[in-house]
């Protein structure tokens, strides 16, 4: 049987480790039993998909000696997701500051995910070198202006994935600038109110600690134009942790990177990897599985670790 | 702006004479907890300046006015240019811009 029933659940927990199992429903967010969580795992509930972010393909650190390694790993546990997630979503720094061969290790790792479809956008280690061509050949395509930011609908439900890595400001924050808001604005003009809406991107979408430079200026505006709707969903990477933040009917979370931790904010003098043995950092790394169930449009996300 | 740039140069100048790197045919930048020090580095004319990251964090030495850039420096990886002409040369770090440093060339 594909639908995951409660011992399989149980599985999932156990491998999981520390898994967080959030409903949001009409913005409000509530904890859920792993009862209610297995009665709205059924294959005709809804869908799943994942989100994989901050590769850091290239990385040999303290905290892990091959990125690539723990990658792998963590595709296998995707695969044995049941029910398969519909898509993966990149949200950025696939690779370890833009070494020669990452996007190809990235690419070809990705390709053993049982998934349709993997959708990108980018994070600063992947287009601060040449910003953003090499990133850009590869994953522009289909993109708005082939500059990266795209939206698509799936089972009901908008998503939209923002570039704020390419107009990096000032004091090191992300920027989404003028032209792709004004393409946002657009883009969710024909939408009704009800409309789930999923926002993704690299960076931080609210003010998570600017003084690490983990925030974008001008998100406020684009999250102007999301505050009509009922369930809206933003995932961001680029801290390397789990934070969440509820604000109105938005909800903000943050995924694990799959090679590395970072300290949380202001828990260390700088951002950057954390100098821990392995066995304590696969504690700190991992993927979310977003979960949807139609009807209210609750949402779970479900963090997963590797050790 | 002057008003920055004199500041940077005052600085530099406080900051140099401290980092004794005065009349050496090389000196050395040091990059650890996303800081590049010393901030303000004065050095003679045709000095080679050599950076290096302890950091696990991959940053970049790249020049305000794009006059030199080291592309991406991994951990223990090292990054020379040689200076051989007057001026202040202002730097930042593209991955994390925040990070800013001067080298001052007599």
């Amino acid at each position: 049987m594909d639908r995951l029933d409660r011992r399989g659940f149980l599985e999932c927990m156990a491998w999981a480790g520390s898994a967080l199992v959030w409903t949001s429903a009409g913005g409000v967010l509530a904890s859920r039993t792993v009862q209610q969580v297995e009665a709205a795992d059924s294959p005709a509930a809804g869908f799943s998909f994942v989100q994989i972010s901050d590769t850091h393909i290239g990385f040999k650190g303290q905290a892990n000696g091959d990125a690539a390694a723990t990658l792998r790993e963590l595709i296998e546990r995707v695969n044995a997701l049941r029910p398969a997630p519909a898509f993966v979503i990149h949200t950025g720094d696939q690779t370890h500051g833009q070494k020669a061969g990452a996007f190809d290790t990235v690419a070809e790792l990705l390709k053993g995910v049982r998934t349709e479809r993997v959708f990108y956008v980018p994070g600063e280690h992947d287009v601060f070198l040449d910003g953003g061509k090499e990133y850009l050949a590869r994953y522009g395509k289909g993109t708005v202006g082939e500059r990266g930011w795209q939206s698509f609908d799936y089972r009901g439900t908008h998503f939209v994935g923002l570039v704020n890595v390419l107009k990096y400001k000032g004091e090191g924050i992300g920027a989404l600038g003028a032209d792709q808001i004004e393409w946002l604005e657009k883009d969710l003009a024909p939408l009704t109110s009800s409309t789930p809406v999923v926002v993704f991107a690299h960076i931080p979408l609210w003010a998570v600690y600017p003084q690490w430079g983990w925030a974008t200026e001008d998100a406020e505006r684009a999250l102007a134009s999301l505050k009509r709707f009922g369930s809206v969903t933003v995932l961001n990477g680029h801290i390397h942790q789990v934070m969440t933040k509820v604000e109105g009917n938005v909800r903000f979370h943050t995924a694990m990177s799959t090679a590395f931790p970072q300290p949380a904010p202001g828990a260390a003098p700088s951002p950057g990897p954390m100098k821990i043995p392995e066995a304590d950092a696969r504690r700190m790394i991992g993927v979310a599985e977003v979960t949807f169930v139609p009807g209210g449009q609750p949402l779970a996300i479900v963090d997963s670790v590797l050790g | 702006m002057k008003t920055v740039a004199l500041a940077l140069l005052g600085l530099a100048l406080i900051v140099a004479s401290a980092a004794h790197a005065l009349g050496s045919g090389a000196a050395g930048v040091e990059i650890k907890e996303f800081r590049f020090a010393p901030t303000a580095l004065e050095i003679r004319q045709g000095t080679t300046v050599t950076w290096t990251n302890h950091d696990e964090e991959t940053h970049t030495i790249t020049s305000t006015t794009g006059a030199f850039g080291s592309g991406g420096l991994g951990n223990d990886e090292t990054f020379a240019q040689t200076f051989s002409r007057p001026g202040v040369y202002e730097y930042f770090c593209a991955l994390h811009p925040r990070m800013r440093a001067t080298v001052v060339v007599k």
